[in-house]
């Protein structure tokens, strides 16, 4: 018989967009991915601050943020959504996804981004690429 | 040292000193469930009972969200901390869930309202049953009001009947008619009628409608006995009118709980709740696990196999 009392562990998510940028089609698309691998997807959806994204993200007690950007803002933005994460002391794995030239994925990941996702990405390369930054 | 590391008697004590992070944490293994989650029920239990806690019930789509999000915004204006627990729907294949709730709140919340998205996690009813766990810690956290959104529900689920002081139902404009708003299930539980979307039309024929119903409450005697008659308010939550009138309704239905000594009442029939709620979901998982077991026959019918399994379950 299985015991009730056992723990049972969820990967919880923030998704957003951050800044303005109103293609919210791809973090829809990954929303629903990450919902049918099992976890629980906290939707931000449009418009979202560094301030709003890390309260939410200490609110919910979130494993993981995963940004979605198609403005070309992401060499300014990821390094503020960094930079306001440190400053909260808020130790959160943030994940990108959308559109990144490939010359800047190292930059990103050497600024301490934890994934870069491209639109080509695969369902089961978006849910590996969420499981292996959760540090649990 | 990062919090998640933190043992629960320090986690919960930071949490009674206001520390946010705190909280979080405390709200996620209370929903994990286990020996961390029961020793937190007992580090809090006894620190409860300050916060009212308003329940928000409606169909999907009617504007709990909108509508918990301008009383967020409303009530740090009047000197509150509110807290929210915003519940969503998990899947019943994967488990997985979307919690959409915020989107309607974050860019109206007020000054220092905590917002949490909770999914169901199989529990039916309207509510996820970590819900009354996580009541107590935003209680003993000195949060008040505790706002608990419900999943967008349908007639019969009335779980938060059993976790709330106040119940908001949210209908619109245009839904149901007089045999609806007389069906048994949600309309009878509510301490609070909401129209929202009342700048749409049919808004005054659904007042209309649930004004009779609670005609027939004080015909049927139903009204004596409690002494009280659900006001129906009209909103617009998107704009955010109308909604003053409801945090004065439910303060109103607050101080009848008080006088009627009907406050007491319910916070035991809510401790009772949630015991009955425990214990049928440990008796459900030992019976969906005994049921998983059986051999199907063509000599027994369901009704006969099931006999044998309670039988056999009540003797274990």
């Amino acid at each position: 018989m299985p015991a009730p009392s056992t723990p049972s562990h969820k990967i919880r998510i923030v998704l957003a967009k951050l800044g303005l940028d109103g293609h919210d089609r791809g973090i829809k698309v990954v929303a629903r991915i990450l919902r049918d691998a099992g976890m629980e997807v906290i939707y931000l959806g449009l418009r979202q601050t560094t301030a709003s994204i890390v309260a939410a993200a200490e609110q919910e007690d979130a494993d993981a943020i995963g940004l979605s950007m198609h403005n070309a803002g992401h060499l300014t933005l990821a390094p503020a959504m960094l930079a306001a994460l440190d400053e909260a002391e808020l130790d959160v794995p943030v994940i990108i996804g959308g559109i990144v030239p490939d010359a800047d994925v190292d930059i990103l990941m050497g600024a301490g981004i934890a994934a870069v996702l491209g639109p080509g990405a695969p369902a089961a390369e978006v849910v590996a690429a969420v499981r292996d930054v959760v540090v649990s | 040292m990062s919090i998640r590391n933190l043992p629960v008697e320090k986690l919960v004590a930071r949490a009674l000193e206001g520390n946010r992070r705190a909280v979080g944490r405390l709200l996620t293994l209370i929903e994990r469930g286990g020996a961390d989650a029961d020793e937190i029920a007992d580090l809090t239990h006894r620190r409860t009972g300050g916060a009212h806690i308003v329940g928000i019930t409606g169909a999907p789509g009617a504007g709990k969200s909108t509508l918990t999000g301008q009383l967020t915004r409303l009530l740090p204006e009047l000197g509150l901390a509110p807290a929210v627990l915003a519940v969503d729907p998990s899947s019943p294949l994967t488990g997985g869930a979307i919690l959409g709730d915020r989107i309607r709140m974050d860019d109206i919340a007020g000054e220092g309202t905590f917002i949490r998205s909770v999914a169901t996690r199989g529990h039916a009813g309207g509510l996820a049953l970590s819900v009354p766990g996580c009541v107590r810690i935003f209680d003993a956290a000195g949060f008040d009001p505790v706002i608990i959104e419900t999943v967008g529900v349908g007639q019969v689920e009335v779980d938060v009947v059993g976790a709330a002081d106040t119940t908001v139902v949210v209908v619109n404009p245009g839904w149901g008619d007089a045999v609806q708003a007389n069906k048994a299930g949600l309309l009878e539980v509510a301490d609070i009628f909401v129209i929202n979307k009342a700048d749409r039309p049919g808004a005054s024929g659904t007042r209309r409608d649930l004004e009779l119903m609670l005609d027939l409450s004080h015909v049927s005697g139903l009204e004596d006995d409690s002494g009280y008659r659900p006001p129906i308010l009209m909103t617009t939550a998107t704009k955010g009118k109308g909604v003053a009138a409801v945090w004065d309704s439910v303060q109103a239905h607050r101080e009848h709980l008080t006088a009627s000594g009907q406050l007491s009442t319910r916070r035991v029939d809510r401790l009772r709740y949630e015991i009955t709620n425990r214990v049928e979901a440990r008796l459900h998982a030992e019976a969906a696990a005994a049921i998983d077991g059986v051999e199907l026959s063509d000599d027994l019918s369901p009704i006969r196999l099931a006999t044998q399994i309670t039988d056999q379950l009540l003797r274990d």
